[in-house]
């Protein structure tokens, strides 16, 4: 399942895209998020996977944005930790 | 009193065959969402009963309240079923559930119920929020986008509008397609700035037609860019209350270029349908184990 948490506003759209068919329910990419957006839930299917908390779905523009600096970004730390490659940023 | 034109009716159902008596097994789902609440009775995954009404200020009444009016007339009682489950914005609330879904997966499973099961993508348009999703032809969801930060392209929308305009909320669809030319769509999305947008046309002399049919083409625009950002493919059907809605359904399938497939039942309660099919799989595991 491709979850798309996030919002789309006046300023742009702001959606983390989970692939749930690839997460292993490791739990590195919560540990990694400085902001603690990420969560890991049991989903409607009883799979273990990772996914935004409900906290910050409605504002992760702001809750994301000390780990998208204007210059020089580095690869964002949910996604450095993610072996699997499961996390997708589409800002 | 005067006349609230926002209100929609409120009525339940039950199939006149009486198919609950030679039912196995029985089970329901609850619907609780932010504006309506549904409630479902299935009877070994055939529908047989079903209430629609408006959500209270109190939830855990309101999930209650529409239990109890799906069975009303059947004679049957909460306890005769086996398994319950709560969704919805308010699924937490439904003091009865053995277990909650997110409505995401249940209007999924409820629109493969009620449009067959080559429905891939599903936009469910409901009362404070609306969701894009693609499921399989199990209904299991394989995509889902949803849009719940304002209340922009919502039934919520539609009822300021109805009351604005003082237009019954279920004559909006035909009544907008009363115009000499299709009106330019109001620019804004939020509702309280599109209602100011809309007076400001009315005072401007536009009759209410084309106020409403510049609404509804805005709403179809908006839902069309969730969609878009999801990808659609087809059979493509609508659940939730704005499917009823032939003034925003007519210019989302001009716009995606797509027809919206027909339902079997009203397609307001395809998330308590969802619920209660949710509700026959896990009762039938739990009699297995």
């Amino acid at each position: 399942m491709i979850a798309n948490y996030g919002y789309k506003d006046g300023s742009g759209e702001y959606y983390i895209s989970m692939n749930t068919d690839k997460c292993d329910g490791c739990g590195d990419c919560v540990t990694a998020c400085p902001a603690g957006v990420l969560e890991m839930i049991v989903n409607d299917y009883d799979e273990k996977v990772a996914a935004v908390t409900d906290a910050h779905r409605k504002k992760i523009k702001y809750s994301c944005a000390p780990c998208k600096p204007v210059q020089g970004r580095p690869v964002l730390p949910c996604i450095a930790a993610c072996q699997p490659q499961v996390i997708q940023h589409s800002w | 009193m005067a006349q609230e034109f926002w209100r929609w009716k409120e009525y339940n159902w039950r199939d006149p065959e009486e198919s609950w008596n030679k039912a196995k097994m029985l089970t329901a789902g609850v619907d609780v969402g932010s504006v309506s609440t549904q409630a479902a009775v299935m009877a070994d995954g055939q529908l047989c009963a079903f209430a629609s009404m408006r959500t209270g200020s109190d939830s855990p009444d309101s999930a209650r309240k529409a239990m109890d009016w799906a069975l009303r007339e059947t004679g049957l009682t909460l306890d005769r079923i086996r398994y319950v489950i709560g969704t919805g914005y308010g699924r937490v609330n439904v003091p009865f559930a053995h277990r909650t879904i997110t409505e995401i997966a249940c209007h999924a499973r409820g629109a493969n119920f009620m449009y067959g099961p080559n429905v891939r993508t599903v936009l469910d348009m409901g009362g404070q929020d609306c969701k894009a999703i693609r499921c399989d032809e199990k209904g299991k969801v394989s995509a889902f986008l949803m849009n719940d930060k304002c209340a922009a392209g919502t039934g919520r929308g539609m009822e300021v509008f109805a009351d604005l305009l003082s237009v019954p909320l279920e004559q909006i669809g035909d009544l907008s397609y009363e115009v000499d030319q299709e009106p330019q769509p109001v620019s804004s999305t939020c509702v309280v700035f599109a209602k100011t947008e809309a007076v400001g046309l009315l005072r401007k002399g536009w009759p209410k037609n084309n106020v409403l049919a510049a609404y509804c083409s805005a709403m179809a625009h908006r839902v069309y860019t969730l969609l878009e950002r999801l990808g659609v493919e087809g059979d493509f059907g609508i659940t939730g209350g704005i499917a009823k809605n032939s003034g925003v359904v007519k210019r989302l399938e001009k716009e995606l270029n797509l027809k919206a497939l027909t339902p079997r039942y009203d397609p307001q309660i395809a998330g308590a349908v969802g619920a209660a099919l949710f509700a026959h799989t896990l009762a039938q595991k739990e009699a297995t184990a």
